[in-house]
């Protein structure tokens, strides 16, 4: 099936099987592979992106549901060499060890403060809950989301 | 995980979708949000041959008020469910046990009548809506029927459902005064519940659903009728695993399963103030 997706801006069209999942539409048809495969189960949120401006795990949705719709990326979020608040709050707090997880930690957390601009601490904690960060660097990926908050309010 | 191939199309209406159901009978499933379908498709667990999306018949998604009931179209999704003013004033423990359903991704994909339609005995919301005594409009060929919550759940992921209806609604009676409570117990964030009680209280009656302690999600009915009949919550709540039989896993024996819905069901009743 003909799947045309706006990713970051601009239109992608690829003939995938229905079966494709959005996340190798994104890797594999796209050609961005800044999106990681982690858990493939919906478990670990390594694959979050934005769909329609909202975080989502890219492993548990068909490339076909989103056709016509719009993804963002974690390519989508700098502005050319300027990155996004998020990202300078993790480049400032030592936020990643590995950098696995980082991608979709970042889009989850740019949704999360899209929908809590200003949490607590708790908040940050739970609306994180959906990733999973092997190296267990939650402290400061915590402290990185909350800087955030007070930079982009 | 690759899902075993099928064919897709794509639903623009509940008439549009139930003409496929007609036509591909019990080789389709319906694709909601899709976050119980695929994962059981990506471990093969399901391989239907065809799928219909019916994720974008957009006026399936509301949540209103409909004279004593509130009324949300089976697309609605967590998220949206979560955030309603309406629920969370007249339906409190819905909202409650929704934001608990699964992790804030989870929740922007999912719905309530996908949810609802999978059966899983370990979910968060089947439970919830016995407890509150909600129903559930189905759509076929033949028009449209409501059917209680402890009706539609007949057995481990089965339903009332046949193959060619569809979820369309599912109505909550609204109860602004209720108190209630949603007692999930896991060892991870994000984990299923391995055991759960959703509790509501409405004066001096009460409605106790179970999460994971039978083949399907279950009312605690001896819990009710002790409560309705003046029990404490400790009294009452010594009954809740009666006549349930939850099975054995990694989680949780038997014996342990039943012990938490007993702690749970008193722990609800309790934070419910009775």
């Amino acid at each position: 099936m003909q799947v045309t997706v706006n990713i970051n801006g601009e239109s992608v069209s690829h003939d995938v099987e229905p079966r494709t999942l959005l996340v190798h539409y994104i890797r594999d048809h796209a050609g961005m592979t800044g999106t990681n495969i982690g858990c493939d189960s919906s478990s670990c949120g390594a694959c979050t992106v934005h769909l329609d401006g909202e975080a989502v795990k890219s492993c548990t949705i068909l490339a076909v549901q989103v056709d016509g719709q719009d993804v963002t990326t974690i390519e989508g979020l700098a502005d050319g060499e300027t990155l996004h608040p998020m990202q300078q709050a993790f480049h400032e707090n030592h936020a990643l060890q590995c950098g696995y997880c980082t991608p979709g930690m970042v889009m989850a957390a740019v949704s999360l403060l899209d929908e809590c601009p200003d949490p607590t601490e708790e908040q940050v904690r739970e609306g994180l809950e959906g990733n999973l960060c092997r190296c267990t660097g939650y402290h400061n990926i915590v402290q990185a989301v909350l800087e955030a908050s007070g930079s982009t309010t | 995980m690759i899902p075993v191939a099928f064919d897709y199309e794509r639903a623009d209406s509940v008439d549009h979708a139930l003409t496929l159901l007609a036509e591909h009978g019990d080789e389709a499933k319906l694709l909601a949000g899709g976050h119980s379908l695929l994962p059981l498709m990506k471990y093969r667990l399901a391989a239907p041959s065809m799928v219909i999306d019916i994720g974008r018949v957009s006026d399936l998604s509301y949540v209103r008020q409909d004279g004593d009931h509130i009324a949300i179209g089976a697309l609605t999704r967590h998220r949206d469910v979560e955030v309603s003013d309406l629920v969370i004033a007249e339906a409190g423990l819905l909202a409650a046990a929704t934001a608990k359903v699964g992790d804030p991704q989870v929740r922007h994909r999912g719905t309530l009548g996908g949810s609802l339609a999978h059966g899983d005995p370990a979910s968060d919301l089947p439970a919830t809506v016995i407890a509150l005594r909600g129903s559930l409009v189905i759509s076929g060929p033949g028009g449209s029927r409501e059917v209680q919550a402890d009706d539609f759940f007949t057995g481990f992921l089965e339903t009332d459902l046949a193959d060619d209806e569809m979820l369309t609604e599912v109505r909550i009676p609204r109860r602004p005064d209720a108190t209630w409570s949603f007692q999930k117990f896991n060892r991870r964030a994000q984990d299923w519940a391995i055991v759960g009680a959703a509790v509501v209280v409405d004066g001096g009656t009460c409605g106790v659903g179970l999460v994971n302690m039978d083949a399907r999600p279950v009312r605690a009915a001896a819990v009710e009728a002790a409560v309705a009949s003046g029990a404490s919550a400790e009294d009452a709540a010594a009954l809740a695993a009666d006549g349930l039989e939850p099975t054995a896993d990694l989680n949780a024996s038997v014996d342990y399963r039943c012990h938490l819905a007993r702690v749970l069901t008193r722990r609800g009743l309790e934070e419910s103030g009775r």
